[in-house]
């Protein structure tokens, strides 16, 4: 009866540990069922070793056909859920066949490790890192374990950082230029710009800066587009008179921000934009959107 | 109605206010940042209202401004457990909404300041900038108001603590005057909010919240290190700039204004171009002229105080600068009323008065640049600007209490001739007061014509019209006042006296015919008494053709009062023709006297036909004639027998009596030996007394009427025969008296006369002669013993 019992049970627990586990940075990630946790952080090029300890239950055997570590990196879309793209896959062989009576330790290494894209919870799609421990055995099926990974990659500051400028505007109406000081901005940045009113024919109520993240998966005919607005930040009060010029400041940290992603592995893209918004006494809005380019600078180069 | 919603949305807002205030408290107490950031905004968003009117939001934006005090306090404590400025300064600026974050970084810039951490004038840049975000005029500001109240102690400035640098106060100077600017923008903005037709209400309103404008104009004058050089150079031109480019009446009003009272005198008047150039700028319909005298008068009012101040004055021309800009204000503003005009020039004038109370040449200069003024607009009509043109003519008088010095004005008579004929008399009339009342010496016969001149209003009917209006109580007193100036004009020398009547006479003698009874006399009397100072003084030291002899004097005189005769006046003139035949007598003029003599009868033969006045005139004449010397026989004959002749041709009885009578005396002069005819004296008396009987006739004819009359003419004659009787007269017997006497007591017993106590004291009167011991008098009584009287 024991025996049977225990067919339903996980036969062994399996642990992951990092060798630098203690002293590695931990970040909060949100999981699937909406809590966050917090999962160790890595960078590309570093190196993941740590141990994986296989642990039987009492008095239990582990039969298997071998025990092996892989380092994953998945894009899952949502739209087809379960259906994993492995863009990184490494394996390793912990060990041969046979059977475990007692607990028992493997160290892993996985050296230099590219992990070319960072970790990215989106809409519709997500990449992911993560180490999966297979147990495998002929019958009742592999014992699996997961140990989700977050990886970010800092980004050099770019040679070239033009500041955005532009004109626009409504003819007989509105007039406006606006500047923000950069097109490359860190997460930990600070926009600055002005807005110059060349012509104000209209009431206007306010005037918002919005940032917005439009995230596109898929290609060809199947792509979709989802655009949030992360962060909508009022810039002016009411109507201002020609020749004003308003102020911008707006600190990025505060949102939920990721660099910008250009077609990660051909399936998706997330892109940030600004987004001027002038709202008139009528609730009518007049808008303005530039693309930003978001990256992340490691943290101490940063201030 | 809208009042109420208003109500009720401040009541709303309060309460939210209060609310949030509440936690925000609590999160204070319990040191949670976090939550005492999101409630203060959430507090602060209340004031993003656009519902209220700009009172009630000021008694929203109080209720917020107290509650911001703790969390001020609250961010230096923060800061003192660790929490970085820095950190808290770009927390704050993660707010949302723009109002909220503004209120917020203007707090913890306040803070940041305080901590020297960075320098002041960079937070302050900052901040100053920042709150251009807020657009809308009602909301920003208030907040811009609220920068200014939370760094106002915070300034740096030399000596300041908070001092970062050499230009630190230059910055906070930059950072004042530019929220000055802003402020006053948003402030000037504010008439367009909403429908027009609300546009009175929004203007009352926005008026209210000027002082939040002029606050900062406060500031900068507490600002240390401001001194003449720096506001010269960059406070003065900078605010200038604003006022007039913002273009709005009621904001360059109440700035030029507030300028004014807030900075030191000592920088006006040092600035005083700069300050005065900017005024020919302004909205035509700004009410320049209460700036400009309050700038003068507060000027006149540094002259007054400090009396080093004056050199400085000199120095900066001060006056021909303020002259000229009123002069380019009134020419910018073509069509301001005359009313305003004078008041501005009334400033100038009074601060010429304070400040360059010596140079009489100013004065005159602002005369005369009022009277260019005038001359455009014409005759004053309306009553304000009658009053403002008096008080400007008024104010050197009150200055220098004295006429003379007005004469010297060239421009002032100029002035007075833009005057209404009211307003024109009302000055003349203060002018002459004013000799009055400073007692002021008037020595030359030009200063007597200037003032004159002046004083016409006073003198002579304007145009030729005569006004029927006028009250003749009024006019009574006003020509009291010319002549009581003409009485007080004395001088020692006699020839320029002379001149000075000769300059009277002209200018009173166009006085037309309702002035002249009242003028004349004291001109004639003010001549008559010089005529007795010249004859007083020995001889003539002028040789014959100087103009102070008698004759001339008296020449002119009988011309004077010739002119009274012409304006049916005929009593005046004879009495004034005889006061002039005494004075040639003294002066032993024979002809003169004699030719005023003349005139005087035919005046009373052609002019005065009203027999009570006839009596009256023919005493006068009767009493001066007896007292003329000068006369030889023959002329003293002829008017003689006139005065007899008229006094015979009277119209009642008694009074023909009592002028022949009267005339005996013609015959009579005491003190002079051939002027005794004692036989036409009693010839005289005779004639009376036959007249006497006359009347006592018609009395008996028509008994029980008038019956009295003749006794006492009886008694009255028996009077005149004893004086002579005293004097010595030969010709009066005791006969004479005894049967007048007799007669006396017969009509007495006939009837009750009336006249016994005047009978009685006669008696008494010889009874206690006949007793005098000395003196002969006794005998010459003795003659008329008689046993009536025992």
């Amino acid at each position: 009866m024991n025996y049977l019992l225990g067919a339903f049970k996980p036969a062994c627990n399996i642990s992951i540990t990092f060798s630098d586990g203690k002293n590695r940075k931990q970040v909060p990630m949100k999981k699937e069922n909406g809590q966050t946790a917090l999962v160790p952080l890595f960078h590309s090029q570093d190196t993941i070793s740590g141990k994986v300890c296989i642990e039987p239950y009492q008095g239990k055997k582990v039969e298997h056909n071998g025990v092996k570590v892989e380092l994953l990196g998945q894009i899952e879309m949502y739209f087809d859920r379960g259906n994993f793209y492995d863009f990184t896959s490494l394996v390793r062989e912990l060990d041969v066949p046979g059977e475990i009576y007692e607990r028992k330790t493997y160290p892993f290494e996985f050296p230099t490790v590219e992990m070319p894209y960072e970790t990215y919870n989106g809409v519709n799609v997500r990449l992911r890192y993560v180490l999966k421990v297979t147990v495998t055995r002929g019958y009742a099926g592999s014992i699996l374990e997961y140990q989700e990974l977050v990886v970010r990659n800092y980004a050099p500051l770019p040679d070239i950082n033009n500041s955005i400028k532009m004109e626009v505007g409504i003819e007989d109406c509105l007039h406006i230029e606006f500047e923000y000081n950069k097109s490359k901005y860190h997460l930990k940045d600070v926009i600055l710009g002005k807005i110059y009113f060349l012509l104000v024919r209209i009431k206007m109520k306010n005037m918002d800066l919005e940032i917005r993240r439009r995230e596109s998966t898929g290609a060809g005919a199947n792509t979709h587009v989802e655009t949030e607005t992360l962060a909508k930040f009022e810039l002016m009060d009411g109507t201002p008179v020609r020749g004003e010029s308003i102020p911008v400041r707006l600190f990025l940290a505060p949102y939920d921000l990721t660099p910008t992603h250009r077609n990660i592995n051909n399936k998706f893209s997330v892109k940030y934009y600004l987004n001027l918004v002038l709202v008139d006494e009528e609730d009518r809005r007049y808008f303005k959107q530039q693309e930003i380019t978001l990256y992340r600078l490691k943290e101490d180069a940063s201030s | 109605m809208i009042a109420d919603d208003d109500e009720k949305w401040l009541a709303a807002a309060i309460a939210a206010v209060k609310q949030n205030a509440f936690y925000m408290q609590r999160a204070i107490d319990s040191n949670n940042l976090k939550d005492a950031l999101k409630f203060s905004a959430q507090m602060l968003s209340e004031l993003r209202t656009s519902k209220l009117s700009p009172h009630k939001y000021y008694e929203l934006y109080m209720r917020v401004f107290n509650e911001l005090g703790t969390l001020e306090i609250f961010f230096k404590e923060e800061t003192g457990r660790g929490c970085s400025i820095a950190e808290l300064y770009e927390l704050v600026q993660h707010a949302g909404n723009i109002l909220p974050r503004l209120y917020l970084l203007c707090t913890i810039g306040s803070v940041y300041i305080k901590s020297k951490d960075v320098t002041a004038t960079d937070i302050l840049k900052d901040l100053v900038e920042m709150c251009r975000a807020v657009q809308h005029p009602l909301r920003g500001l208030f907040l811009r108001s609220y920068l200014a109240q939370v760094t106002r102690d915070k300034l740096p400035s030399i000596g300041s603590d908070l001092e970062g640098d050499g230009d630190a106060h230059m910055n906070a100077l930059e950072f004042v005057l530019q929220n000055f600017t802003e402020m006053n923008k948003l402030w000037v903005r504010m008439q367009h909010q909403g429908p027009s037709r609300e546009k009175e209400k929004r203007e009352k309103e926005r008026n209210e919240l000027r002082d939040l404008v002029g606050k900062n104009l406060h500031v900068l004058s507490q600002l240390e290190g401001v001194d003449l050089g720096i506001y010269r150079d960059t406070v003065l031109p900078r605010i200038l700039e604003q006022v007039v480019n913002c273009k709005d009446e009621l904001a360059q009003c109440y700035l030029m204004d507030c300028i004014i009272q807030v900075f030191p005198d000592d920088f006006h008047l040092q600035t005083l171009d700069v300050l005065l150039g900017a005024c020919p700028q302004l909205q035509p319909s700004v009410d320049i002229k209460t700036v400009l005298s309050g700038l003068m008068e507060r000027l006149s009012n540094y002259a007054a105080s400090s009396v080093e101040a004056l050199p400085n004055f000199l120095q900066v021309e001060a006056f021909s600068k303020l002259n000229y800009a009123i002069g380019k204000v009134v020419e910018a503003q073509a069509d301001l009323p005359a009313a305003a005009s004078v008041t501005l020039y009334l400033f100038l004038l009074k601060f010429t008065l304070h400040v360059y109370s010596d140079r009489l040449d100013y004065v005159d200069q602002v005369l005369g640049s009022c009277v260019t003024q005038l001359s455009a607009t014409g005759k004053l009509c309306d009553d304000k600007a009658a009053k403002q043109i008096v008080a400007f003519l008024s104010a050197p008088l009150e200055k220098y209490n004295n006429v003379v010095t007005i004469l010297k004005l060239t421009n002032y008579p100029l002035v007075m001739e833009y005057l209404d004929r009211e307003t024109n008399k009302a000055m003349a009339i203060i002018l002459v007061q004013s000799v009055f009342k400073n007692n002021t010496h008037i020595a030359t016969a030009d200063e007597v014509d200037a003032l004159f001149e002046l004083a016409k209003g006073l003198m002579k009917d304007f145009d030729g019209t005569i006004d029927d209006e006028i009250d003749e109580e009024d006019f009574q007193e006003e020509q009291n006042l010319v002549a009581r100036l003409v009485n007080k004009l004395y001088i020692d020398d006699p020839e320029e006296m002379s001149k000075i009547i000769f300059t009277v006479r002209k200018h009173i003698v166009a006085g037309g015919p309702k002035r002249l009874p009242l003028t004349i006399p004291p001109l004639v009397f003010s001549a008559l008494k010089l005529i007795r100072r010249l004859r007083g003084g020995d001889e003539n030291p002028f040789g014959d053709d100087a103009s102070a002899t008698p004759k001339r004097i008296l020449q002119l005189l009988s011309e004077t009062v010739e002119v009274l005769s012409d304006v049916s006046a005929p009593d005046l003139a004879l009495r004034l023709y005889l006061q002039c035949a005494q004075a040639a007598n003294n002066c032993e003029l024979e002809t003169v006297a004699y030719e005023f003599f003349t005139k005087a009868y035919l005046l009373y033969e052609e002019e005065i036909s009203d027999s009570k006045a006839q009596v009256t005139a023919l005493r006068l004449i009767i009493g001066t004639l007896q007292r003329m010397r000068v006369f030889n026989v023959e002329n003293r004959d002829t008017l003689t027998h006139k005065a007899t002749g008229y006094s015979a041709r009277l119209l009642r009885k008694p009074d023909q009596c009592r002028a022949v009578y009267e005339c005996a005396h013609l015959f009579w002069a005491d003190e002079c030996e051939n002027l005794k005819d004692g036989e036409r004296v009693v010839l005289c008396l005779k004639r009376a007394q036959r007249i006497a009987d006359a009347v006592q006739q018609m009395a008996n004819a028509s008994r029980g009427t008038s019956s009295t009359g003749s006794v006492s003419l009886y008694v009255e004659l028996l009077n005149k025969y004893l004086y002579f009787l005293e004097k010595g007269n030969q010709q009066v017997t005791g006969d004479t008296i005894k049967s007048l006497a007799e007669l006396i007591k017969s009509e007495t017993k006939k009837v009750e006369s009336g006249a016994e106590p005047f009978i009685n004291s006669t008696l008494r009167y010889i009874e206690f002669q006949r007793q005098q011991e000395d003196g002969g008098m006794n005998e010459k009584y003795e003659k008329i013993k008689m046993e009536w009287f025992e």
